[in-house]
């Protein structure tokens, strides 16, 4: 994957699959620490321990028998190439949360990348689920959530041409001025 | 700057433009989203699609998602589903080719059997 926001959806995909309702993804850039913190959160079907620890193994044997197991162990050496790690939170039948940290300067760390993209790609296309998305950047914050897009569109479906356009646009500026 | 408020406005005209979904016979798109579709370019390949629906004024198709549907060295994968009729699914699918099989497949009904895989 080239950057972060790849993987965001990548990682959403994973809570999709767990049949969560509700997605949380939060891009945290902690500019006096030094630090970028990635976590997506959702309330899907869960792991138990022993499935968390299975899932973060590249070497787990029986993903050869699966189609691929890629996902975890290609964010996770994301982080690692960049001064960061990668940790998974999971109660069985409550949910997961999965959080990549990277050192924010580091040269290995990847690019946030095209957030508008990855936001629209996943809000147009999932109508039946909940996501909520906020991006730190220092004193900065953008927030944006499925919730309050549907309640303006009173009907109108996400997956409109018209109503992509315009989120894919929006979220890039306003991604835009956390930067200045 | 746009704003949430750009969402009323667009709401009322975009409403005008779609009668078939209530019906139920709609266009249905599906969009292979699993790993290897994604880092095949699968989110590039969903912003040609809305860009040409959007283009073409196609504001009844439904677009929705998959997951990892095993043929992962032919992704992008894309279905289209025409209203009675069989799913019919094409293979790498990059901007230009979604930009054709729209023309083709969802405007003019002909399949375009050359990027069709067998499922
Ligand atoms: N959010 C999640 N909720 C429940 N299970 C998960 C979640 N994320 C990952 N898993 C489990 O970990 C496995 C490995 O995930 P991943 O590395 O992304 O590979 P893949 O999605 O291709 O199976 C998944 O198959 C699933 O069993
Ligand atoms: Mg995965």
């Amino acid at each position: 994957m080239r950057d972060l926001s790849l993987h965001v959806l990548d990682l959403v995909q994973n809570s999709l699959a767990a049949q969560a309702t509700e997605i949380e993804i939060t891009i945290d850039e902690d500019l006096d620490r030094n630090l970028l913190t990635l976590c997506v959160r959702d309330n899907g079907r869960g792991m138990s321990k022993e499935q968390c620890a299975a899932a973060l193994d590249p070497f787990y044997t029986t993903r050869t028998t699966r189609k691929v197991g890629l996902g975890l162990p290609l964010i996770k050496a994301a982080a690692e190439r960049a001064g960061g790690q990668l940790q998974i939170q999971s109660q069985l039948g409550l949910g997961t949360t999965v959080t990549a940290t990277f050192q924010h300067d580091h040269l290995d760390r990847a690019p946030i990348g095209d957030m508008s993209l990855t936001l629209m790609s996943i809000i147009a296309l999932n109508e039946e689920c909940q996501f909520t998305y906020r991006h730190r950047r220092g004193k900065r914050e953008f927030a944006i959530s499925s919730a309050e897009l549907r309640q303006e569109l009173e009907g109108l479906p996400l997956d409109h041409p018209q109503i992509t356009a315009w989120l894919r646009e929006y979220v890039r500026e306003q991604e835009k001025s956390l930067e200045v | 700057m746009k704003s949430l408020e750009d969402l009323k406005k667009l709401r009322d005209s975009a409403r005008q433009m779609m009668h078939l979904r209530e019906g139920g016979d709609s266009v249905r798109i599906v969009i292979g989203m699993g790993t290897c579709g994604i880092a095949a370019g699968a989110r590039e390949t969903l912003a040609a699609v809305m860009q040409e629906l959007e283009r073409l004024h196609l504001y009844d198709v439904v677009v929705t998602q998959t997951g990892c549907a095993g043929f992962c060295d032919k992704e992008p994968l894309v279905d289209v589903i025409l209203p009675g009729q069989p799913r019919v699914t094409y293979a790498k699918v990059d901007g230009e080719r979604a930009r054709r099989i729209i023309d083709e497949h969802v405007v003019n009904g002909r399949v375009i059997e050359q990027w069709v895989i067998e499922r």
